[in-house]
């Protein structure tokens, strides 16, 4: 599927302006002058598609009272199947991307209560045999970014 | 004593309800001419108190924003490049914001260092159509923060092991 120039529209106004409101759409069919219907329908079949992953609030996970970290380690090549598989297997594990540098495994924890990261981190350590290296956010830039397509 | 106990009760349910809220909601609403009334008839409260928790939710911070979160990947930035700089911690402030202000940074944090491997304490998210187009923008930040960058690194994804979205 092609993105049309509607789709294009959606996707560019519509990353965090949809309205708390009983009727939501009126405010974004104003705002993006297409008609309720279309967009409906346009963003189902994002979704469907996979050109949205989700649609909807985005929830900070700290501000509501969890933990949230992002954690490196470095990993053997001979290793790295079964290392995958024990972080993987933790539900605190929530992203987990394979990076190309010395320190090749990255994941974000989330946790429920904030201690409950030291936690998570010493099963997989203890679970892996490799150190984890825990690097939560001190401070955020924030910018509020919206990819433009 | 007994207002006190009304009280703590009243935020107990508040608690208990935005629970309740953030699991119905988290993986997204129904895309619906009105999703939000669809909620809360499966929450089984009403549609008012549905959305003034959650408009109190979003002026805390606890919802971030409110609308389709794109899919990257699939919609052409087939390249994401963390880069990770290695400025002083006494004017990390004043360079987060500036590398937080270029449109192409889509995140950008402070965060610990692992000496002597790891002395990277700034890390800035950047997405690309391609490697060399991600390359030009950390070309553009190593500019801007010029003799104040003590050594920066781009680490690129190479597979996503795992993806979920957030679950409480």
């Amino acid at each position: 599927m092609e993105l049309t120039a509607t789709d294009k529209i959606i996707i560019n106004h519509l990353q965090g302006n949809f309205p708390l409101d009983e009727s939501p759409w009126e405010a974004v069919a104003e705002l993006t002058g297409i008609e309720i219907d279309t967009l409906i329908e346009r963003i189902q079949t994002l979704q469907d598609e996979g050109y949205i992953s989700r649609f909807g609030p985005l929830y900070d996970a700290q501000k509501m009272g969890g933990g949230l970290s992002l954690a490196a380690m470095q990993v053997d090549k001979s290793d790295y199947e079964s290392v995958t598989e024990i972080v993987n297997q933790f539900e605190e594990v929530a992203h987990n991307y394979e990076r190309e540098h010395k320190l090749n495994m990255w994941f974000v924890i989330a946790t429920e209560k904030p201690e409950q990261v030291f936690e998570v981190i010493e099963k997989i350590e203890t679970a892996s045999g490799y150190s984890v290296y825990n690097m939560p956010k001190q401070k955020e830039y924030f910018l509020g970014l919206q990819l433009k397509v | 004593m007994q207002a006190q106990a009304t009280l703590d009760t009243v935020n107990n349910d508040h608690q208990e309800l935005d629970r309740r809220i953030i699991q119905a909601t988290q993986a997204g609403l129904p895309i619906t001419r009105h999703p939000y009334q669809l909620v809360a008839e499966q929450l089984n409260i009403k549609t008012s108190l549905l959305l003034e928790r959650m408009k109190l939710m979003q002026d805390k911070g606890i919802i971030r924003r409110v609308g389709l979160i794109p899919n990257h990947y699939k919609l052409g930035y087939k390249a994401n490049g963390m880069s990770v700089w290695n400025v002083d911690e006494s004017i990390i402030d004043s360079l987060g914001e500036k590398i937080g202000a270029f449109e192409f940074v889509s995140h950008c944090y402070q965060r610990p260092r692992f000496l002597p491997e790891w002395p990277y304490n700034l890390f800035a998210m950047v997405h690309g159509f391609s490697r060399d187009e991600v390359y030009e923008k950390v070309a553009i930040i190593a500019d801007s923060l010029g003799d104040q960058n003590h050594g920066h690194e781009v680490l690129f994804s190479k597979q996503i092991l795992k993806k979920t979205g957030l679950r409480i």
